[in-house]
């Protein structure tokens, strides 16, 4: 028999089972008999767990205080890490000039802000601030000697100051240096398609820790007496160079999967080879590694601790170093629990920042 | 382009010229010996089986392939390694790829402004105004500030043409524009063609789309392996093609 429809069917509301409280409990926790089970014995884990850590973290925790004294409880004693708060933060920068690393903080925290939140204004001439004159106004408030800034050699840096330290120049550096060695690495020009290969595969061919000893304990026996430069400046550089071959091998990863079709049309609208890889082919490329590029700066934050080893006092060291206090023996438990969360809060920000950028940054089905 | 030139010809303009374009890849002979003119608003179908070069005699053209052997002049000027030439004429020589190839990260508006503001130097004000109206003429301006990804396939390729458009250039080049097409868009991209040669433009097309050839085309050209086998114009062509593997792609597609 033939079938003709005259009018459209209505539309229904979804059985009741599958929306709902009840519904998603059904569907996601309770939906076999091994799903109960597992669910059974991770909210019991979750039970036995969750509860005594918060009480230690906080409820039962000691907060005032000067001394060890202060500490009666049995939960965390936060006093030590009051107590010792300035230098976790400053190393061992002079007291009286703290406000220096303050300034120069807030200024790149607004600056960035500025760049990452929608919809501020300017934000091209912001960038270009941040690029190119803020790195020289963080040195002359880092280091002094000008303006009147009475001068604070590098050794005296440290902390949480030195891990962001080397953690924002290591990103700021690695990343453009990346670009540019990924570009030649794909690049038809013999010169600098060789010269990109071995740069990255020198670097990522050894360890970091490797890198930082060789900056540190190799590189001034090569060096005449008087060429000797900082050792936190070899440091940096040992990281930028690794880290920068890292983002390389990323960024060309983006650079891969973007179809061929792209380039030829840039081309045929006589775009030049720059101007195509600007405007076209980089925007693209490098949002598709989004994710691969944060993985690489979150990795960057926390190989920073890796100095310690050369004598240079990151949050790591300092918190560690404190902990041979005689005053303060035995809470290396508060110590480290406050390095990770430290750490845990600043990778997880990037994290989060670079999921809303995905979301921002999508223009619809590709194709 | 040239007095000289024109006396020898008739009296028109020759917009392209290939004298025995020799081109391999690797050792696979892709073109063997092409010569042909193209002049000032004539319009130029080829075709021929999947595989005989049709792309890569076009793209060749702008230096998207380099040939071996052989001369191109287009718009007077020869192409050879000089990059100044070669920038020269793809500003001159627009094209029309079977995949649109818009850039997806920019909006309608935005892919077609890029080349006039950074390849012409126009002031943006300006490039937009001259892409406002040649959006209007493929009838697609209210989708301005869309992303190209929320269009249609044929919303994509007019989009594509306009984009060409908007660098003023006095050759077209189309590489299969409709095959990547639904068939209900053919005839909206199809139109905007028929427009455009109706115009003048001189135009070089790669397509099987017979009407269209019918229409608009002085010439077609025929391909097989490499080689231009037959030429003719449209009416003569389809209707009493003289070699056999002529019409033997002719079956097959009609
Ligand atoms: N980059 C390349 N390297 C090697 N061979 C190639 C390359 N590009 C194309 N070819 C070969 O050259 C021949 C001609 O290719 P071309 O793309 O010009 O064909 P076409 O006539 O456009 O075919 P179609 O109708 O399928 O688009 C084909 O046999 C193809 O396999
Ligand atoms: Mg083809």
């Amino acid at each position: 028999m033939p079938l003709l429809i005259t009018s459209p069917s209505p539309s229904l509301p979804p059985p009741s089972s599958t929306v709902g409280v009840v519904g998603w409990l059904r569907e996601n926790l309770f939906s076999s008999t091994i799903n109960t089970i597992l669910t059974l014995v991770g909210m019991y884990l979750l039970y036995s767990l969750v509860p005594p850590v918060i009480n230690w973290a906080l409820f039962q925790a000691d907060w005032v205080g000067t001394t060890k004294d202060a500490c009666t409880s049995d939960g965390a004693c936060w006093v030590f890490v009051g107590v010792r708060l300035n230098q976790f933060l400053f190393g061992f920068y002079p007291e009286s000039e703290y406000w220096r690393v303050v300034v120069a903080f807030s200024l790149i925290g607004i600056l960035v802000a500025w760049l990452l939140i929608d919809r501020t204004p300017k934000k091209g001439l912001v960038g270009a601030f941040t690029i190119f004159c803020y790195p020289i106004i963080a040195y002359y408030l880092f280091y002094g000697g000008a303006f009147g800034l009475q001068v604070v050699e590098t050794f005296k840096w440290g902390g949480l100051m030195l891990t962001l330290i080397l953690a924002t120049t290591g990103m700021f550096f690695s990343f453009p240096i990346g670009i540019i060695l990924a570009l030649g690495r794909r690049s038809s020009m013999p010169i600098a398609k060789s010269m990109s290969v071995i740069f990255i595969e020198f670097w990522r061919g050894v360890p970091l820790i490797t890198v930082l000893f060789m900056s540190s304990v190799m590189l001034p026996m090569f060096i005449p007496e008087n060429m000797q430069i900082d050792k936190l400046l070899r440091a940096m550089i040992g990281i930028i160079f690794f880290q920068s071959a890292y983002m390389a091998e990323v960024v060309r990863g983006g650079l891969q999967a973007i179809p061929r079709g792209q380039l030829e049309a840039a081309e045929s609208l006589g775009l030049s080879y720059w101007k195509t890889m600007f405007f076209i082919i980089l925007p693209q490329a490098l949002k598709l590694v989004i994710p691969g590029i944060v993985n690489t700066f979150i990795a960057l934050f926390k190989d920073t601790t890796l100095v310690l080893i050369i004598g240079l006092f990151d949050l790591l060291a300092v918190v560690q170093a404190a902990f041979a206090d005689p005053k303060w023996l035995g809470f290396s438990v508060e110590g480290y629990v406050f390095v990770a969360s430290v750490y845990w809060v600043s990778c997880f920000s990037m994290s989060r920042y670079s999921l809303h950028l995905e979301k921002k940054l999508h223009t619809g089905h590709a194709r | 382009m040239t007095a000289a030139q024109g006396k020898q010809n008739d009296l028109n303009e020759v917009m392209v010229e290939l004298r025995n374009v020799n081109k391999w890849y690797g050792d696979f002979h892709v073109l063997k010996n092409i010569s042909f003119k193209v002049e000032k608003g004539e319009r130029i179908i080829i075709c021929g089986p999947s595989g005989c070069g049709k792309s890569t005699l076009i793209r060749c053209m702008n230096r998207l392939e380099e040939h071996q052997e052989g001369d191109i002049i287009v718009s007077g000027i020869t192409l050879d390694d000089d990059l100044k030439h070669i920038d020269t004429i793809r500003r001159d020589i627009g094209m029309v790829f079977q995949q649109f190839n818009l850039f997806p990260h920019l909006t309608v508006m935005e892919n077609c402004c890029l080349a006039p503001i950074w390849v012409q130097k126009k002031p943006r004000k300006e490039a937009e105004a001259i892409a406002m109206q040649y959006l209007e003429r493929v009838q697609i301006a209210d989708q301005a500030q869309k992303f190209p990804g929320q269009l249609s396939g044929g919303q994509q390729q007019r989009v594509a043409i306009a984009r060409s458009l908007c660098m003023n250039p006095s050759i077209m080049l189309f590489d299969e524009p409709t095959s990547a097409l639904d068939p209900e868009m053919i005839k909206e991209v199809l139109d905007v063609m028929i427009d455009l040669a109706h115009e003048g433009m001189t135009m070089l097309c790669v397509t099987h789309e017979m009407g269209f050839a019918k229409t608009v085309a002085n010439r077609v050209m025929f391909m097989d392996a490499g080689e231009i086998i037959e030429e003719n114009e449209p009416n003569e062509f389809f209707d009493n093609p003289q070699s056999d593997r002529t019409r033997l792609f002719l079956s097959q597609i009609l």
